[in-house]
């Protein structure tokens, strides 16, 4: 039934409805540089190559389980999170512009580790202070600590200098008399000893609530970059830590942020989280995010608090405490962040990776490609007309030099058109830039079958055969070359594919079904009008080609 | 209306010409390569997308140069900028340094939003690319046109001869060689639609070798073909297909014009490689792919020994 001259239009009214209706039901997806969006390569931050191979490719599997989870929720239409190879996860949000960047980003890379520790006294940590202290001069060097001028004057990036090579350079100054001054005076144990450095000790002033120590905004860069230090965390007491507070708090003319000590092993953790989600708090009508702990958990957090009524407890999230409430009774299965000062998108936003958990590393960003949509909708006219001119110039190159049998060709390419753009369609590919280029590309491709076609048949007339054994021979004698040359096309587009990325796969794709539909159309659509064009000739008649 | 038809141009007795011709095209390629290296530090003049770094877009809403907007951004110091397409629209690049892709994007935008009004300019494109992902880019690139090669000789020497497919392969090299010198001498920016764009002119290379092979094929398996002098054969195929030849470059290229005229600044270098591949392709398919094969055969045979000793053994003859 293919064959015959009935069957044959049947296949093709057939497969022209059935583009057509996919053309109308589903949208032909438009990749990132068309629609304007986000495009994001991450891969586990591990720049020392330390992972072994299994636990990176695991860490990226769950990882990309919980990112998924995560963009579901944020919203985004057709958002693609996709693994590649073994270690990369590409994330593809369409439709996220230059303004909502940020916030996506922070949502993909926040880690979300929520953890509630024990606070501990100050006590627990004094002991340890002075092979702190000592710690670091052995590490960083005297002249080192000296010339960053904690005891002596001289402005705090000078260690960063010295030991990254420069990049603290942009930060601004710091008032070093006044920092050093303060410092000075309300350090805990202050002495003032050329020989004796102190330059941990020095930046700490005593807390104000239990187990906390208080730093100056400004010293906070170096106390980091001292505890940093792999000398300085072995130093501490055993199943003790350190971390600050998220927020910064004022007291009097300085600004401070709470360096406060936890027992290192928290007794719950984000994993056993049932739900949270963002609220505003009923008294102050700040944002907060409220949680729900699972059975066990809430089990486990109930059992620790009555034990420990009176004392505090950190809720650490990506190891800064958000808050450190004391425990007034016991609390049973859910509690709150309280998010001070962000807004309700950003108390929505730590509830929603708050839920879809924890990722197992950090995602380092490899690549970040951002399109705005005006400019993905002006690619998109400009591609259109330019089309659309390609279109004229093939019509009236081919009605001009094979007449009727340009106009069938011309006809077959329509059909071909059709079929290209409800093949995309059916399959769910995706149409980028490149690709919408490789399918005008292909229109002027796809004239190439005919033409060899037309050619053959001419020689064949020429050669003094019939009408039709002239088409029947022509269609034939191209054949070979229509298939080869086609095959050799299709290995390299297959090839794009295998080794290219993004919009270059999307080209590829595009490159691959012109072809596959330009071979069906020359072959077929073309030998189908061609059919019918003679039906209503003799044998003998002349043909216009 | 009829081209070319029945014509017999001597195509192949001025291969010689032709050789010249395409030994100048590559060394002038080969040396600007080498003079980019030494002045760029890059043989080609890469994007982003293999160097790593950032690449932004900026759409200004007020007239506004070149000369101003490096003004802002530091003067001499200032990052690559260029304009692009629009008049008030310009791509700002800069350079990878240590710094890992949220340092440099940031600290790009600060610039940019400290030297102007925010109303007064619109990011419209943002890439940012790590250095990891450029090194990938230029091998897999690299191991994609090799990998192509590779797949099409074995196709053709499957369905042709051996010397088809190696005649084929080196048309294309000589192809993909001259595109890359182009590129090299006009600094043409490199990015990742370039690496598609130079893999469809292997692709559009051999497809239009194989329309002329084929009828050397043809010709070949017709009666008395071996015996006819190969010289004459391979010149009466290429004329032979020359209409054909003349007529899908010819379309292909007003299409690929009308892209270039109409489609806009981002897709203009991916189609100005197209049409430089689909000319030389065209280029290469008569006076490079033909003369090889014969070359070739005067070497190392037609094949017919192998083919000779296959039937003894009662093996078909591939051909």
């Amino acid at each position: 039934m293919f064959t015959s001259l009935r069957g044959r239009i049947i296949v093709i009214i057939a497969l022209v409805g059935a583009s057509l209706g996919y053309l109308f039901t589903n949208q032909i997806k438009l990749g990132l540089d068309l629609q304007g969006g986000m495009h994001l390569v991450l891969e586990v931050d591990d720049p020392e190559g330390i992972m072994a191979p299994e636990a990176r490719a695991d860490a990226i599997d769950r990882a990309e389980r919980i990112l998924r989870t995560r963009i579901d929720e944020f919203g985004v239409e057709e958002p693609i999170v996709q693994k590649v190879g073994s270690d990369r996860i590409i994330v593809e949000l369409p439709g996220i512009g230059l303004n909502d960047e940020s916030r996506a980003k922070d949502l993909i890379q926040q880690s979300a580790f929520l953890e509630f520790k024990l606070v501990l006294p100050i006590t627990e940590l004094e002991a340890a202070l002075s092979r702190i202290d000592r710690q670091i001069v052995g590490a960083l060097g005297v002249d080192s600590i000296r010339a960053l001028g904690r005891n002596e004057e001289g402005p705090s990036q000078d260690i960063q200098n010295l030991i990254f090579g420069g990049q603290g350079a942009d930060s601004t100054p710091t008032d070093s008399t006044q920092a050093d001054s303060t410092g000075v005076e309300q350090g805990p144990e202050v002495e003032d000893s050329s020989v004796n450095l102190r330059p941990f000790t020095s930046l700490l002033s005593s807390g104000d609530i239990e187990g906390a120590y208080l730093v100056g905004t400004e010293d906070i860069e170096v106390a980091q970059l001292f505890l940093a230090l792999p000398e300085v965390q072995r130093a501490l007491p055993r199943n003790t830590s350190l971390h600050w507070e998220a927020d910064p708090i004022g007291l009097g003319q300085r600004t401070y942020r709470r360096l406060i000590v936890t027992e290192e092993d928290a007794f719950v953790t984000g994993e056993m989280l049932e739900t949270a989600t963002a609220q505003r708090d009923p008294q102050f009508n700040q944002p907060q995010v409220s949680f729900q702990f699972n059975r066990a958990g809430g089990r486990r957090f109930s059992n620790f608090t009555t034990q420990h009524i009176g004392d505090y407890i950190a809720i650490v999230l990506d190891d800064e405490i958000v808050s450190a409430p004391v425990v007034q009774d016991r609390i049973g299965a859910s509690g709150v962040i309280n998010m001070g000062n962000s807004d309700m998108v950003q108390a929505g936003d730590l509830a929603l990776v708050l839920r879809a958990g924890a990722l197992p590393a950090r995602l380092a960003i490899m690549e970040e490609r951002t399109v705005g949509p005006s400019l993905g909708q002006d690619s998109i006219d400009r591609g259109r007309i330019a089309g659309l001119i390609g279109v004229v110039f093939v019509v009236v190159i081919m009605a001009l030099y094979y007449h009727v049998a340009g106009i069938l060709a011309v006809m077959a390419l329509a059909v071909y058109g059709l079929l290209v753009l409800g093949a995309l369609s059916a399959f769910g590919f995706t149409l980028t830039l490149p690709g919408m280029a490789g399918l005008i590309l292909s229109v002027g491709m796809a004239v190439d079958a005919n033409v060899l076609i037309f050619e053959r048949i001419r020689e064949e007339l020429t050669l003094g055969r019939a009408t039709r054994t002239a088409v029947d021979a022509g269609f034939a004698h191209a054949l070979s070359a229509i298939v080869d040359a086609n095959m050799t096309t299709l290995f390299t587009a297959l090839i794009l594919f295998q080794f290219g990325t993004g919009p270059v796969r999307g080209f590829a794709v595009t490159l691959a079904i012109g072809i596959v539909a330009s071979f069906f159309s020359a072959l077929y659509v073309t030998r189908t009008f061609f059919l019918l064009y003679l039906s209503r000739k003799k044998a003998s008649d002349p043909i216009s080609i | 209306m009829k081209l070319f038809n029945q014509v017999n141009f001597a195509f192949i007795e001025k291969r010689r010409r032709a050789y010249v011709f395409s030994a100048a095209l590559i060394l002038v390629g080969l040396a600007a390569m080498i003079f980019n290296v030494f002045s760029l530090g890059r043989w080609q003049n890469y994007g982003v997308d293999f160097t790593g770094g950032s690449l932004i877009q900026v759409e200004f809403h007020q007239p506004t140069t070149a000369a101003e907007l490096r003004a802002a951004l530091g003067g001499a110091q200032a990052p690559p900028i260029t304009r692009f397409g629009e008049d008030n629209e310009f791509t700002i690049r800069a350079p990878l340094g240590n710094d890992d892709v949220e340092t440099i994007r940031a600290r790009f935008e600060n610039q940019l939003a400290a030297a102007f009004e925010s109303d007064v300019f619109t990011i419209v494109r943002t890439e940012t690319v790590g250095p990891k992902i450029g090194a990938e880019l230029e091998r897999n690139a690299l191991l994609a046109i090799l990998f192509s090669f590779f797949v099409t000789m074995i196709y053709i020497a499957m369905r042709f001869e051996l010397r088809f497919g190696l005649a084929a392969v080196i048309a294309t090299a000589h192809d993909i060689l001259i595109t890359l010198g182009f590129l090299a001498m006009f600094r043409v920016e490199i990015a990742l639609p370039t690496v598609a764009a130079i893999l469809t002119i292997v692709g559009y290379s051999l497809n239009d070798t194989i329309v002329v092979f084929d009828r050397v094929r043809e010709n070949l398996n017709a009666k008395g073909g071996r015996r006819q002098d190969p010289l004459e054969l391979v010149n009466h195929s290429i004329n032979a297909t020359l209409p054909r030849t003349v007529l899908t470059s010819g379309t292909t290229l007003a299409v690929l014009l009308a892209l270039l005229v109409v489609g806009g600044a981002v897709i203009r270098d991916f189609t100005l490689v197209l049409i430089l591949g689909v000319a030389i392709g065209t280029y290469s398919s008569i006076f490079v792919a033909s003369p090889a094969l014969l070359e070739i055969q005067k070497r190392f045979g037609d094949g017919s020994a192998i083919r000779e000793r296959r039937k003894k053994r009662g093996a078909p003859a591939t051909a």
